[in-house]
């Protein structure tokens, strides 16, 4: 049934695709056709509009019928798009899936070719080797494996609590890796969210506890991935967990710890709070963290620092929680998919943009600092007022600092303009400050939200679109005297402004974080070039990567608000359902294998295979590929000196009889 | 069908002809209008720039003495601005509580009582959505025929208030001269200012925008203008010379729409009082005419 | 070459300028606008005039008063009302021009060379006495008040008009009611 091999045999369907006019405007699909005809063991060759099409397929079919075809070729479009489906009309049609092969006619000639004499010949010369190839093409099976149904989910932000939730809900077990000491990431710093100014915190902190309650999940804060081996449906990850010197069993988050403290002030900046406030080295990032465990920061701890400290946290807490010997400990997990949710930073415009005066001027802000001043549980418990405690009087907000340029981040941020428009009205509502805007264009293509920049302009805030050249404190005229000014091309108005405030915002934009390349190693994963991970098709697969069973949700895939963070953790957590419900994975049959009587035992391939697959038996002194874990990547197939590595789908006849054709003419 | 009539400050003086041929083509479509008694000055889109309040309460006198003449009677206004100024009173009394407050007051101390009732309509609104096309296809006895007509509708009576055509570009007037046989035709500038309002302030303007409506209809071989309100066709009729002067010569007859209308319906150049246009439009009009002594008559000088 | 520096002080902006703007019928939504420009494409006098009404509004909403007052463009809005109906966020920029010219007169802003206020007064001066207007005498006087040159150049104008019957210098239009208007016009909080 399968056909057979001999080239007596051989019986070969050709099909050209049209591919609309994508192909057909560029070659002549039918001289191509006609040419193929005539090739060595081709029946029948035919040109279509559309080969993918469902009449497309069944043409294969009943040819396959009809004159008994054994092989075949159809030149269209990358087999990345689709050599599935041609494969499975193969299939149905009967034959092996395998005895078939894809010419590349659109990307490799029809898309990037000027002269349609040319693009033909090199079309007709395609199709030729690949009739060539698919004479040597084997019957082969493809392996399944079983998924392991639990799943990995990298950072507790907004993206991975929602990812997690979801997964759990489904019945996973889900793993929840946090880096901090507690899960919420940028979102449980705002104190509302654009665009209907919903308190940030309610509606985070249930999702955060149902985390820590849910039977299904497993949380470890405190913890960074070190590690990832396997593949689709068979991860092993170890996680490390580094020590915050509390039992978080036994603590229970009463915080008599931090009261009783040897210090007693805050004396070290408050990173939650972004240095806004001053905490203890025994500490909680913030009242509504998860866990509710304290922990120790060891580089400022008395205890550490000296060993002389009295230790008065010990003695106060009655449950023994303390534990000032805590070690690092890994742990060895065994997942089926992962989702990573590690989200971004934010630019960071200390010494990159001294023209703004960030770290120069007193009152000189991020928006993330402001994002804590109006926060009722922040430094100034959501009073807005500038460092001498006073309250300003106008207030600028500098839009698209570090983004949209070329000597920072050349790309849009997406949320800082909305975020602009929400601070601008939570500063007006606090102070009843004259609030500036400063902007290069108002990018507000959200639900909602075009609706809320109408709102701020009819609130009376000010919107000067010209982005700022400068803020200083050297005034020209009396009314700047102990004022910022901030200079701008008022590129509405037609002039340069000079407009006097008293505090100013920097609206600084989103960017990869700065170990996002140390992860994507970890995951083996790619970055596109802006170093956001790297989505598998940027319309298509918008939550998968290049690698099966690693998903993306959040701003690690690039800048995104909560609304579409949270949609496309859904969507993360939907892919990776879908993964595990199916329960088991077919793999490509690109596995390599070894020819015994060819393979000299000289150990090269060992080290160099990235999936131990290949081991050595002593007793017969020759190399073994354990077919399971081989991930087809060819590189011991290249590496082994005496070429007894043989790789499905790329066997020397087949590639050197393709190579062949292909150069026949040269 | 029964209207009050405000014919306003225009309709009497420069616009005279206007009056004729409205009250002489309602007349022959059997609808009455009689005139509001007493009416005074409309406000005046002018000086509203000026005195905004006196401007609402002179428009509001007229409205009352509607009501109080024939109570649920719609007024029909032919003048734009007299129309824009009237329903704009009714408008901003609805909007703004405390200048209707000061209406209230001013007309209170006349004696008077507007309740906003009465609604303010152009002849063009009445004709077309009241009185229908077809009836106006009926009372055609000498169609229009072969004569081209470019439509222009001027800016105040479709702008901002009125909701019986589209703002930018209405086809009402359109379809009605269709309706008398003359062939209409596309005019992209029929809502664009004429530029009337700036003669006696910044007069290069005024004219050059005149010329722009002028010479667009002649490019587009049209054989006269029709119009729907008194001070464009005073604009472009009464400075047509100067602008050709500062432009270039343009000779491009302004008639009103309803003009055209009484001739389809058999009645003299006279009686519409086609006589009084300073550029003759009788070079193409001449042969709808009834009797050759009435055309004779409009284009003696 | 004369160097002219040109910067905008914050000096130069007043905030009661714009509360006032806002506070008169029409000048409500000019802080809505999103500054589109659609008003000033579509108004058949943009291309005459100094500011387009775009920045018209945008000088309005920040406070830069002398700017907005001085400007040729308030007087040159004819008031055809384009701009109003297409503005996506309905601001009645019409009746924000009235209002500005109407702050301009109260002023005393508006460009020397132009008649509006004698054009006011005559037509307030001739309402009050008969009720309606005779253009053709408004006309005369106003010539004759601000540039009686001009009454000249209209002579021929002015024969036209007489040849068809369209001029009325000599003939009075007046209402009965003249009293009940007096009392209408009277006292309604507006000097004259
Ligand atoms: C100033 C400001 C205001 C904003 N306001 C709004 C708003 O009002 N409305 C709105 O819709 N959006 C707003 N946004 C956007 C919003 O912050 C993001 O959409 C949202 O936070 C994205 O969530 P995330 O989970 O992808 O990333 P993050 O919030 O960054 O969370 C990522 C998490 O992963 C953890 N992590 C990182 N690396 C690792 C690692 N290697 N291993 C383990 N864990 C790791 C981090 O510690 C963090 O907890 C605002 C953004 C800014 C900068
Ligand atoms: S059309 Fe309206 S919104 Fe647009 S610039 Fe003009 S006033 Fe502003
Ligand atoms: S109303 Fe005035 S500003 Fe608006 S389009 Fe007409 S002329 Fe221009």
């Amino acid at each position: 049934m399968n056909g057979g091999n001999g080239d007596g045999d051989l019986r070969i369907g050709v099909y050209v695709c049209h591919c609309g006019i994508n192909i057909a405007s560029m070659v002549d699909v039918e001289k191509v056709a006609e040419r193929a005809a005539a090739m060595p063991h081709v029946v029948v060759a035919r040109d279509y509009k559309y080969m993918c099409s469902d009449p497309g397929q069944q043409m294969i079919a009943q040819d396959v019928r009809n004159h008994r075809l054994n092989r075949i070729v159809v030149a269209a479009c990358s087999p990345l798009l689709h050599e599935k489906t041609f494969r499975g009309a193969v299939e149905r049609a009967g034959l092996n899936p395998f005895f078939f092969h894809m010419a590349n006619i659109r990307e490799h000639d029809a898309w990037v070719h000027e002269n349609r004499d040319e693009a033909t010949t090199k079309a007709i010369d395609l199709i030729r080797a690949a009739v060539r190839r698919v004479g040597h093409h084997k019957a082969l099976e493809r392996r399944t494996v079983s998924i392991n149904p639990n799943v990995l989910v990298v950072g507790g932000g907004i993206a991975g609590i929602h990812a997690a939730l979801k997964i759990a809900d489904a019945g996973r077990r889900v793993y929840l890796v946090e880096r901090e000491l507690s899960i919420g990431g940028h979102m449980a710093k705002f104190d509302k969210t654009f665009p209907t100014l919903d308190c940030a915190a309610c509606i985070l902190t249930p999702k955060m506890s149902q985390v820590k309650d849910h039977p299904n999940i497993t949380l470890w804060t405190y913890s960074e991935v070190a590690g990832v081996e396997g593949f689709v449906g068979n991860f092993k990850a170890k996680i490390r967990r580094k020590p915050r010197y509390i039992d978080e069993e036994t603590c229970v988050g009463c915080l008599e710890c931090i009261e009783a403290c040897i210090f007693k002030e805050g004396k070290f900046p408050d990173e939650y709070n972004e240095g806004l406030s001053k905490r203890k080295p025994m500490y909680i990032p913030f009242p509504q963290a998860v866990p509710q465990v304290t922990a120790i920061d060891p580089e400022t701890c008395l205890h550490f620092k000296t060993g002389k400290c009295k230790q008065p946290c010990v003695s106060v807490c009655d449950r023994k929680a303390i534990d000032f010997d805590q070690k690092e400990r890994i742990e060895e997990i065994e997942v089926g998919a992962i989702v990573i949710g590690t989200g971004f930073q934010t630019f960071n415009p200390t010494d990159r943009l001294p023209q703004y005066g960030y770290k120069i001027l007193d009152n000189v802000y991020t928006a993330l600092e402001v994002e804590r001043l109006v926060n009722s549980s922040g430094p100034t418990g959501g009073e807005v007022v500038l460092r001498d405690g006073s309250r300003p009087r106008a207030v600028g907000i500098l839009h698209c600092i570090g983004s949209r340029d070329t000597k920072t981040n050349i790309w849009c941020s997406r949320v800082c303009c909305m975020y602009s428009l929400k601070l601008a009205h939570l500063v007006h509502e606090r102070t009843k400050a004259e609030v500036y805007n400063f902007y290069i264009d108002m990018r507000a293509p959200g639900k909602g939200y075009e609706e809320f920049y109408n709102r701020l302009l009819e609130e009376g805030v000010h919107f000067i679109r010209g982005k700022v050249g400068g803020v200083t404190d050297w005034a020209m005229v009396p009314e700047e005297e102990g004022r910022l000014v901030i200079r701008v091309e008022d590129t509405l108005g037609g002039f340069v402004r000079r407009v006097p405030v008293d505090m100013v915002v920097l609206s600084t934009g989103l960017e990869p974080r700065a170990d996002a390349d140390d992860v994507r190693r970890t995951f083996n994963i790619s970055c596109s070039t802006e170093g956001f991970f790297l989505e598998r098709h940027p319309k298509l697969a918008p939550v998968e990567t290049a690698s099966d069973g690693i998903y993306l949700a959040g701003c690690c895939q690039a800048p995104k608000d909560i609304p579409d963070t949270v949609a496309q953790a859904g969507a993360a957590a939907a892919e990776a359902l879908a993964l595990i419900d199916r329960g088991e994975v077919e793999l490509e049959p690109n596995t390599a294998y070894i020819d015994a009587d060819e393979c000299s035992g000289c150990k090269s391939c060992l080290s160099l295979c990235p999936y131990n697959a290949i081991s050595f038996i002593e007793e017969k002194k020759k190399a073994e590929i354990n077919e399971a874990l081989c991930k087809g990547c060819g590189t011991c197939v290249a590496a082994c000196p005496s070429g007894s590595i043989i790789q499905n789908l790329f066997e020397d006849d087949e590639i050197f009889s393709e190579i062949a054709e292909v150069l026949s003419d040269v | 069908m029964q209207y009050v009539y405000y014919p306003g400050c225009s309709l009497k003086g420069t616009g005279r002809a206007y009056e004729e041929s409205v009250l002489a083509v309602f007349d022959k479509l059997g609808i009455q209008l009689a005139e509001l008694e007493d009416w005074n000055c409309c406000g005046a889109t002018a000086y509203m720039s000026v005195d905004e309040h006196r401007s609402f309460a002179l428009a509001a006198r007229n409205l009352a003495l509607a009501e109080r003449q024939a109570p649920d009677t719609a007024m029909v206004v032919p003048c734009s601005g007299c129309y824009l100024t009237l329903n704009k009173t009714c408008h901003i009394v609805k909007d703004y509580p405390e200048i209707a407050q000061e209406v209230k007051t001013a007309l209170d101390r006349a004696g008077l009582e507007w309740k906003n009732r009465v609604e303010v309509r152009h002849p063009l609104d009445i004709l077309v959505q009241d009185l229908g096309l077809d009836t106006i296809r009926q009372a055609v006895v000498r169609p229009l025929k072969g004569l081209k007509v470019a439509p222009y509708y001027g800016c105040q009576i479709v702008r901002p208030y009125s909701t019986f055509d589209h703002q930018i570009y209405p086809t009402s007037m359109d379809h009605l001269l269709e309706a008398l046989g003359a062939t209409v035709m596309h005019y992209p500038l029929k809502t664009k200012c004429c530029g009337g309002s700036m003669t006696g302030t910044v007069p290069e303007v005024g004219k050059r925008l005149s010329y722009i409506l002028l010479n667009e209809a002649k490019k587009r071989e049209a054989d006269l203008m029709a119009t729907v309100c008194p001070l464009c066709q005073f604009n472009l009729d009464a400075y047509a010379r100067d602008a050709a002067h500062a432009y270039g010569p343009v000779n491009m007859p302004v008639v009103y729409f309803t003009q055209l209308m009484g001739l389809a319906f058999g009645l003299s150049a006279k009686q519409v009082g086609l006589q009084r246009n300073i550029v003759s439009a009788m070079g193409s009009l001449k042969k709808f005419c009834s009797t050759g002594a009435a055309g004779a008559a409009a284009t003696a000088k | 070459m004369k160097i002219k520096q040109s910067i905008r002080y914050d000096s130069e902006r007043s905030s009661q300028f714009t509360k006032e703007v806002v506070s008169r019928p029409g000048g409500e939504m000019i802080q809505a606008c999103i500054q589109c420009g659609t008003c000033s494409g579509v108004c058949p006098l943009s291309n005459y005039m100094d500011r387009t009404p775009r920045q018209i509004i945008y000088l309005a909403r920040e406070g830069f008063g002398d700017e907005v007052l001085h400007s040729r463009t308030i007087w040159m809005c004819t008031s055809c009302y384009a701009c109003s109906v297409e503005c996506p966020r309905g601001i009645k920029i019409t009746d924000a021009m009235y209002a500005l010219k109407r702050m301009a007169i109260e002023r005393g802003t508006y460009p020397r060379r132009f008649p509006i206020p004698v054009l006011a007064r005559t037509f307030f001066a001739m309402v009050r006495r008969n009720g309606r207007t005779n253009e053709s005498q408004l006309a005369a006087i106003l010539f004759l008040k601000t540039n009686w040159l001009q009454l000249l150049n209209n002579a021929r104008l002015g024969l036209d008009l007489i040849r068809t019957g369209r001029f009325s210098m000599f003939k009075w239009e007046r209402i009965e009611g003249r009293a009940e208007l007096n009392a209408i016009l009277s006292d309604d909080g507006k000097p004259e």
